[in-house]
């Protein structure tokens, strides 16, 4: 994957996608301020958010127990992964063990942060996404580009041509005739997915809560294909990080109302379901509960970084981010875009590849994104911190392991050239000698930049530099005094 | 009171106006300035780029230089944010890596003490008008860390609102994000170029003569682009357009 | 080491800067939001309930107990129904004045047969007026859960006001955290193709909500009193 700034450079210049991505943000962004704005205390709702999920990662150790203890004897069984690899292996044998070659996906932000289908493609087990939105993504062999409408970046037409080429080939046909009308094709999703549905053996999840102190686990959907996947198969396979448990099922009222409005803009979405272990005659016989860490305790070792596992994947940071806007998702190479994504991905994968190293820069600092957080997460001020981790490196937590981590390749010029300026802005001498330069020289300055000057000058002008700075003007005008604190080096 | 200017080193070198501006403002309104020549930068470059340490250096300076002060005024939203949101986090984690209290305790003198310029107008003056002449549309755009990180709220468009001859348009899509974002402008130039080209097709849809903001370095950006694409909106910082008096538009 | 232990340890090693002796609850949650929004009397809950429930495209309809039974024989020959699946616990008359074939939710009811299917009928454990949602808990006059997500056309029948609560956290305060809960907010939607709203994707396309003003004395009202425990938190 390319840094995040060449990745952008070629989205941002895709018309039909910013077209596209300007729709979907624009419009999910007003909706969300209106369903946010029906609840005054919304600001209280989301300061108890932030704080039950600061109190349950700060205790994460106890509600995992609790948790296990609950689940297991509510009559789920509970695995537990340290990283991605392990965790596709107890899927793919979990999967095996019941004889079935296929299995039905709702859709899950873990499940493609581990690239669970391509592992299980590799153990000759086909899994299917339900999601329609996954489902245009899985069928167009493309890559999701928002949390909440993964296909944000297809419109209509381009949608209708991926289901009339590729649907056959992974089930039912799409109807002769197809058009492009949203209704038409929700309708050849439906009818392409009833039949693997109705024959599902294994379903596959993630979750958007686990309740510790009950062990019932949570997901919030719209479409009512979580609720197949969730309530047909014999066997229901859960992978969910462990920064998705809550303490008590009382909780669960903060987050059911920041959640849905935060994401889908509405009251409620159309469905939610729980469960808790296995219920006879009712839903999946075995239920299997992986518990994934792959990274989240390095994240979770960062006192800074840490409120980023309060996340719970809403999107609200993406629709309002204007980088996002322009950039798209898959400049961010990861299962997690925008925003949260910059924050979120350094962490789970640390800093030493240039893709990530270049994440925690994919923001103007515009704040617009801890603004709508619901679970107040500063964004900014992580972005900050990273960017410290990947220019100065230092003391990190790395696979679970405390380690010195260095610099990242590439920032020496930078750095010198910081170094540089501060020193001389730490020398007013110095500075004014260079601004009387510029002044100096301001007829000869080009209206376009060389080398790294250029990413400025291609789009913009330049400033003029005018022929006295405000010191100078000051001194020439107003000064009679002497300084204070005057010391020989600050002096003037 | 003792109130000191923190002119901010891209107004000092490339924004003098907007200096001289805010002094001939203040001193209208009966306020004495002073610059101390100490000062410098408030170091969000090197901070926002991830150079916490290099930082420390014009921390401690711009500590020294107002520690005199009652008010610091600073005609840029995005330094005194700098100043009060920031300053406080690299005094704490100094004191964490072992280095002491004393860089925290110098930016916990100075903190409570700076102020944008609008909000030393309406907080700390208690104006809303002026006494300013102005007689073009202006359309305002908002900076970010003034809007989400100060705070500012009505305030620069109250001070704009009370402005004689002033006709105030509205800004489509006001509240997002020019583009700017300091070092962001050179690492990421094709997002920062397109977010700039929507914000300046936005400002000339208005119709307005001047785009007027409380930061300088955001109006860097935005102007480049104004003027690249050939649109004759000028940019203008607030103090300006509040300095301005009948016998003397800035 | 296992790699629950290999998790732990990373997870108490990053956890180096919570004192030991801290306990979970020292960790302070506030709990100053409102139980609910706005002072409603009943009947303007119930009224909430039916313009949020019909605002998501539910189709909303009003009536009393003794009238129920007919209402709902309207709804499923308007239907065209030939089927409906009758959850073990629904009330007997309900259906009473209706011909349509009974399908007895049981274990042996495979999801193939209820896509043959052309409705169902349940009642429900609780319902929101402020985000217009009604949640099922597989109580006897709900049935299986499968049985309301297959079939393309779902009645539910509420009582008012016993059933109504006001908002979010009324509502869990009446729910059994171990029975399986399906909370359904209008019919099945999704707005995955250029945010366009589509209603009906893979859950019952048709959503009826029926809200049931009890006619009869409380004590004939069991049925609809579903409240249980809250569990201590």
């Amino acid at each position: 994957m390319p840094a995040f700034p060449k990745a952008a450079d070629t989205s941002t210049h895709n018309t039909q996608l910013r077209a596209n991505l300007r729709h979907a943000t624009h419009t999910i962004r007003a909706k969300r301020a209106t369903a946010v704005a029906e609840l005054d205390d919304w600001g209280r709702l989301r300061a108890a958010g932030a704080a039950i999920k600061d109190r349950t990662l700060r205790h994460l150790d106890h509600y995992l127990e609790q948790l296990e203890r609950a689940v297991t004897a509510a009559g789920g069984q509970v695995h537990w992964a340290a990283d991605a690899d392990e965790a596709n292996r107890i899927v793919t044998e979990l999967v095996r063990a019941t004889g079935e070659r296929e299995v039905v996906k709702v859709k899950s932000m873990a499940t493609q942060e581990i690239g669970l289908n391509h592992a299980l493609a590799e153990a000759g087990i086909t899994a299917y996404e339900t999601d329609l939105a996954e489902l245009i993504v899985q069928l167009g062999d493309d890559l999701p580009s928002h949390i909440l409408v993964p296909a944000i970046h297809r419109n209509r037409a381009e949608i209708r041509d991926i289901f009339t080429a590729k649907m056959a080939r992974w089930g039912r046909p799409a109807p002769d005739g197809l058009t492009d009308a949203p209704a038409d094709l929700a309708e050849a999703a439906r009818l392409h997915l009833r039949e693997k549905f109705l024959n599902a053996k294994v379903g596959v999840s993630g979750a958007n809560f686990m309740v510790a102190e009950t062990g019932t686990l949570v997901v919030v959907e719209s479409e009512g294909n979580g609720r197949m996947c969730l309530t047909l198969p014999d066997t229901l396979i859960s992978v969910v990080g462990i920064e998705k448990v809550v303490p008590t099922f009382q909780d669960l009222e903060v987050f059911l109302q920041l959640l849905p409005r935060s994401s889908t803009a509405e009251r409620m979405n159309p469905y939610t379901s729980t469960w808790t272990g296995t219920t006879d005659d009712d839903g999946p016989r075995a239920f299997h509960l992986v518990l994934l860490d792959n990274g989240r305790t390095d994240a979770l070792a960062d006192t800074v970084g840490r409120q980023a596992l309060r996340c719970i994947r809403c999107s609200a940071c993406l629709n309002v981010c204007p980088v996002y806007e322009r950039a798209g998702g898959h400049a961010y190479g990861s299962a997690y875009p925008g925003p949260i994504g910059a924050i979120l991905t350094p962490q789970l994968r640390g800093t030493q590849s240039e893709l990530d190293a270049s994440l925690p820069y994919a923001s103007s600092l515009c704040g617009a994104c801890y603004e709508v957080c619901p679970v107040a997460i500063d964004i900014p001020e992580v972005l900050l911190h990273l960017r410290e981790r990947v220019v100065e490196g230092g003391p990190a937590s790395v696979r679970g392991t405390r380690a010195v981590i260095k610099p990242a390749k590439g920032h020496a010029a930078e750095r010198a050239a910081m170094r540089a300026a501060s020193w001389a802005l730490d020398h007013p001498r110095v500075l004014r000698s260079g601004q009387r330069l510029a002044s100096r020289t301001r007829r000869f300055h080009p209206r376009r930049l060389p080398g790294p000057g250029r990413a400025w000058s291609d789009s913009r002008e330049l400033p003029t530099v005018p022929a006295e700075s405000f010191r100078d003007w000051w001194q020439r005008t107003r000064t009679t005094t002497t300084p204070r604190h005057g010391d020989d080096r600050n002096t003037p | 009171m003792r109130v000191g200017l923190f002119i901010t080193c891209v107004n000092d070198t490339l924004y003098p106006h907007t200096g001289q501006a805010v002094v001939t403002l203040l001193e209208r309104l009966g306020v004495e300035v002073g610059f101390p020549p100490e000062q410098s930068c408030c170091g969000q470059p090197q901070f926002n780029t991830g150079y916490r340490h290099e930082t420390e250096p014009l921390v401690r300076r711009y500590a020294t230089a107002f520690r005199d002060y009652d008010c610091i005024v600073a005609p840029s939203g995005s330094c005194a944010a700098m100043v009060r949101d920031n300053y406080p986090r690299i005094g704490a984690k100094a004191a964490a890596e072992g280095r002491g209290r004393e860089l925290a305790d110098a930016a916990a003198a100075v903190v409570p003490r700076t102020y944008e310029l609008t909000e030393f107008l309406t907080d700390v003056l208690e104006v809303t008008d002026v006494g300013a002449y102005y007689p073009h549309t202006v359309t305002y755009h908002p900076t970010c860390h003034g809007l989400r990180m100060l705070h500012l709220g009505d305030r620069p468009r109250a001070l704009l609102s009370a402005v004689r001859g002033l006709k105030l348009v509205e800004l489509p899509g006001a509240e997002e994000c020019c583009g700017f974002g300091g070092t962001f402008a050179v690492k990421n130039p094709a997002v920062s170029a397109a977010m700039g080209a929507d914000k300046a097709h936005n400002i000339t849809a208005t119709g307005a003569e001047a785009v007027c903001a409380v930061d300088n370095s955001c109006q860097m950006h935005i102007g480049g682009t104004l003027a690249r694409q050939g649109s004759t909106v000028r940019p203008v910082h607030i103090a300006e357009i509040l300095a301005s008096t009948e016998g003397d538009i800035w | 080491m296992s790699s629950r232990a290999l998790v732990m340890a990373r997870i108490r090693r990053a956890l180096a800067d919570v004192p030991r002796t801290e306990a979970p609850s020292e960790v302070a949650v506030e709990r100053t939001y409102l139980r609910r929004h706005g002072d409603r009397t009943p009947a303007e809950t119930a009224d909430l309930l039916a313009e949020n429930l019909a605002d998501y495209r539910a189709v909303v309809h009003r009536t009393d107990a003794a009238a129920l039974p007919a209402l709902i024989a309207r709804l499923l020959t308007a239907r065209n129904a030939t089927t409906v699946v009758v959850p073990p616990g629904l009330p007997a008359d309900w259906l009473s004045a209706t011909e349509v074939r009974r399908v007895p939710d049981t274990a042996e009811l495979t999801p193939h047969d209820l896509d043959a299917v052309s409705s169902v009928v349940t009642g429900c454990a609780v319902a929101i007026a402020e985000t217009g949602t009604v949640v099922l808990d597989a109580s006897p006059d709900q049935g299986r859960r499968r049985i309301t997500l297959v079939p393309d056309h779902h009645i539910c029948v509420i009582g008012v006001p016993v059933q109504v609560v006001d908002s979010v956290p009324e509502a869990l305060e009446r729910l059994d955290p171990s029975r399986p809960q399906t909370w359904i907010s209008g019919p099945s939607a999704t707005s995955d193709i250029e945010l366009d709203r589509v209603e009906g994707v893979h859950g019952p396309r048709t959503l009826e909500v029926v809200l049931v003003t009890a006619a009869n004395p409380p004590a004939e009202d069991a049925v609809f009193l579903t409240s249980r425990p809250h569990q201590a938190s």
